[in-house]
């Protein structure tokens, strides 16, 4: 059995010497950091008591969608590109991003309508539109609210506080079934009221884009979908894009890691469901250290290095050696490299990718680097039939070895280099 | 607008939308409190002893009770002869239930501070409990062998991402005689085709046990269900069949009726009831023509008895086993029956 993740974001390098000057926070990164923090409570409720809702309030069986999941995930890799396009199309950054998590809002009383499973799939699909159409947006405007020597920390303040939401949403809810036995209703309409507040946080804290330079260039050269492509035409993004994907290539989703801590290091089978809280602690303990550290010492380096990280998860999952410890390990290190990529990548492509296409630029590197995730999972699933859990985990590390080699000769290890963006 | 405003708009709205969760908690809480209250017209439920073998006066049938009341969820008993009657509420509550020849397996969530927990609780025949075992995840099926001595159960594992919509399962075997435990089939040789199937992707559920070492269940890989045989000396589980799911062994060995996602229907109620001959292969519908997403019970060797959605959670149905005839209310608010 496997559960397939859709935690499909991503991580990369690029590199920068920062001053190492601590900047106050811009105001802007800690409003879509609190609106990033209430959104994740909200739908983490509803993530944490769908499988019982379904199971026990509707007694259906869940089982069937999963079969959805490959064509969702694809979905929102293509509505992440127009988001990031439309967003970019006269600097409508808050404009495309208060329509996603508006569309995600209001799809929580819908669940409470929907009463069978294929209505319930098509309201987590427009839940997830909207979640797609957001992310390169808010991305964008994080990046454009910081200065680019400490656009590591911003994401990383910005990841932390997302994760800090993605920990308490589950609590929220399970408090609430406390309080009401089947309150499932409850649970969704406290959710709705939770992300109609973010989206009024949002509406009311977070400037329009353009923040920084009253970028005159849009009206006469506005963000064409030919401009988002012609992206590619630039070395740095296509190094960017390339190292993202590669490493993309060797990253083996979420759930067969956890699928793995319990086969291989025998994770008793009760503990399974919170094996992602472990992942989501240290996510959160190291994204701002991590952030700070790829704004000194380059983000590539950073990136790169967050995949030797997983590379060790990997060494531990295979090695022999058994002690009570490891799975902690396991999950330290996962969450690591998350902290360690998921942030500085967005941090990398803001330097690669200039001001007025930001948008389009990092939704191209995350799309690309989620189809390259999914495309590993795929292989893996398949390598893991053919030729059993350890065979499959030791190619997915020899492969991640060699890609990690090809991302830091093609220069994403490097410091110093000049930011692409005008500052 | 200023910095001052702002704050003011974003307290009222705080306060609007507190008001709105506070509403709807509160109505929750007391819809919660009012399940408590028995409905007129609904089944009278007297709290006593219930015992997983036959009465002196005949058959019995025990399910989870869902009507409302005091004794809502709990493990009730009911004469088989008169299910209409008055039920006998033992107070031990579970959400998944089987038992047979003083075996029970209730699969039961324990309410934690934080976070519900599941449990498998072993019953001896008055309903006290000789062992427990964690669950992973959401209890779906419980069986019980028909000697009373194997236990096999399955859960949903699942929701470790944002709005995941992909669930899978685990199904374990308990050997109640030698306490050897299987915690998942999964780790069974899986065998389709004569060749050994290795796929990450492995759920098994519904396991039906035929005696005390074969058993028939449901494997799902690559987006297809096939009915299996499974052996628990050997560890090994052989594809039979395609499109079975949650098959009900009947108590002469000789027929399986089962779960099937048939072609054409809505994705919406996508299953009907079939009756598999084992020795001929052959299949037939059942006189159901609702979608069932239940393993169904066999009381005798020409009837099986399911679940179907009602207005307290489910009511019991059953429907001749062999195509004929049409469905039967047996029991309303009542949910994972075993006949004793």
């Amino acid at each position: 059995m496997y559960v397939s993740d859709s935690r499909a974001t991503p991580a990369a390098s690029a590199s920068r010497t920062g001053s190492g000057r601590r900047a106050a926070v811009a105001p802007t990164v800690l409003a879509l950091g609190s609106v990033s923090l209430i959104t994740d409570i909200s739908s983490e409720m509803v993530t944490a008591v769908l499988p019982l809702y379904l199971v026990a309030g509707l007694g259906l069986s869940p089982l069937g969608f999963g079969l959805l999941d490959g064509l969702y995930n694809g979905f929102s890799g293509l509505v992440r590109l127009v988001g990031g396009h439309l967003a970019d199309r006269g600097g409508r950054h808050k404009a495309v991003a208060v329509f996603g998590y508006g569309l995600s809002a209001v799809c929580k009383p819908l669940l409470l309508l929907a009463g069978s499973l294929p209505l319930i799939g098509a309201v987590l699909a427009a839940d997830r539109t909207g979640k797609g159409l957001r992310t390169a947006p808010r991305d964008a405007l994080i990046s454009l609210a910081a200065p680019p020597e400490a656009r590591g920390r911003a994401f990383g303040i910005h990841r932390a506080m997302d994760t800090t939401g993605a920990l308490l949403g589950p609590l929220a809810a399970f408090l609430i079934l406390h309080f009401a036995a089947d309150g499932y209703d409850a649970v969704f309409t406290v959710s709705f009221c939770v992300a109609a507040l973010g989206v009024l946080v949002l509406v009311l804290f977070v400037p329009s884009s353009r923040p920084e330079k009253p970028a005159p260039r849009t009206a006469s050269n506005p963000a064409s979908l030919r401009a988002a492509v012609g992206l590619l035409r630039s070395r740095d993004v296509r190094r960017l894009a390339l190292c993202a994907l590669l490493l993309g290539l060797a990253t083996v989703s979420d759930s067969f890691v956890y699928l793995l801590l319990q086969r291989r290091l025998g994770v008793p089978d009760r503990w399974f469901a919170l094996l992602p809280l472990g992942t989501a602690a240290a996510f959160l303990l190291l994204a701002v250290p991590l952030g700070r550290l790829a704004d000194r010492v380059g983000r590539g380096r950073v990136f790169v290095g967050g995949h030797l990280v997983l590379l060790a998860a990997y060494g531990v999952l295979l090695s022999s050696w058994h002690s009570a410890a490891l799975p902690y390990a396991v999950l330290a290190l996962h969450g690591c490299f998350y902290a360690a990529t998921d942030g500085v990548l967005m941090a990398a492509a803001a330097e690669a990718v200039p001001a007025e296409l930001r948008s389009s630029g990092m939704a191209l590197i995350q799309t690309g680097q989620a189809f390259a995730r999914f495309a590993c999972s795929f292989a893996f699933g398949a390598a893991w039939s053919a030729w059993g859990d350890r065979s499959a985990l030791l190619a997915a590390a020899g492969l991640l070895a060699v890609c990690a080699a090809l991302s830091a000769a093609l220069g994403m290890t490097t410091t110093g280099k000049a930011a692409a963006c005008p500052r | 607008m200023t910095l001052r405003n702002k704050f003011l708009v974003l307290l009222a709205a705080v306060l609007v939308l507190s008001a709105v969760a506070a509403t709807t908690l509160l109505h929750a809480s007391d819809r919660a409190a009012r399940k408590d209250r028995a409905q007129p017209g609904g089944p009278r439920v007297v709290a006593g002893p219930v015992a997983l073998v036959p009465a002196a006066t005949g058959r019995r049938i025990v399910f989870r009770n869902m009507a409302w009341g005091p004794h809502r969820d709990e493990l009730a008993g009911v004469p088989a002869t008169a299910p209409a009657g008055t039920r006998t509420a033992s107070g031990v509550k579970c959400l998944r239930f089987y038992a047979a020849a003083g075996t029970g397996i209730c699969l039961q969530a324990e309410h934690g501070a934080v976070q519900d927990s599941y449990r498998a609780v072993l019953l001896d025949a008055s309903l006290h409990e000789r062992a427990h075992y964690a669950l992973p995840g959401i209890p779906t099926r419980a069986r019980v062998s028909p000697s009373g001595r194997l236990v096999a159960w399955t859960v949903f594992v699942g929701g470790d991402s944002y709005a995941g919509t992909n669930f899978s399962t685990r199904t374990a075997v308990l050997d109640t005689r030698t306490g050897r435990f299987d915690a998942s089939l999964e780790d069974f040789r899986a065998v389709r085709d004569g060749h050994r199937l290795r796929a990450a992707d492995l759920n098994y559920w519904g396991v039906t046990f035929a005696d005390d070492r074969h058993f028939y269940a449901t494997m799902a890989t690559g987006g297809k269900t096939y009915l299996v045989r499974g052996d628990l000396t050997t560890r090994t589980l052989t594809t039979l069949r395609t499109n079975v799911e949650c098959p009900s062994l009947s108590p002469d060995g000789t027929r399986i009726v089962f779960k099937k996602r048939v072609p054409g229907l809505s994705a919406d109620a996508p299953w009907r009831l079939y009756v598999l001959d084992l020795r001929t292969l052959r299949e037939k519908p059942l006189g159901e023509t609702r979608s069932v997403d239940d393993q169904v019970v066999w009381p005798d060797n020409h009837t099986v008895v399911y679940s179907l959605p009602g207005d307290y959670g489910a009511d019991l149905y059953s429907v001749p086993a062999d195509g004929s005839g049409g469905p039967h209310r047996l029991l309303g608010a009542a949910l994972s029956p075993a006949y004793l």
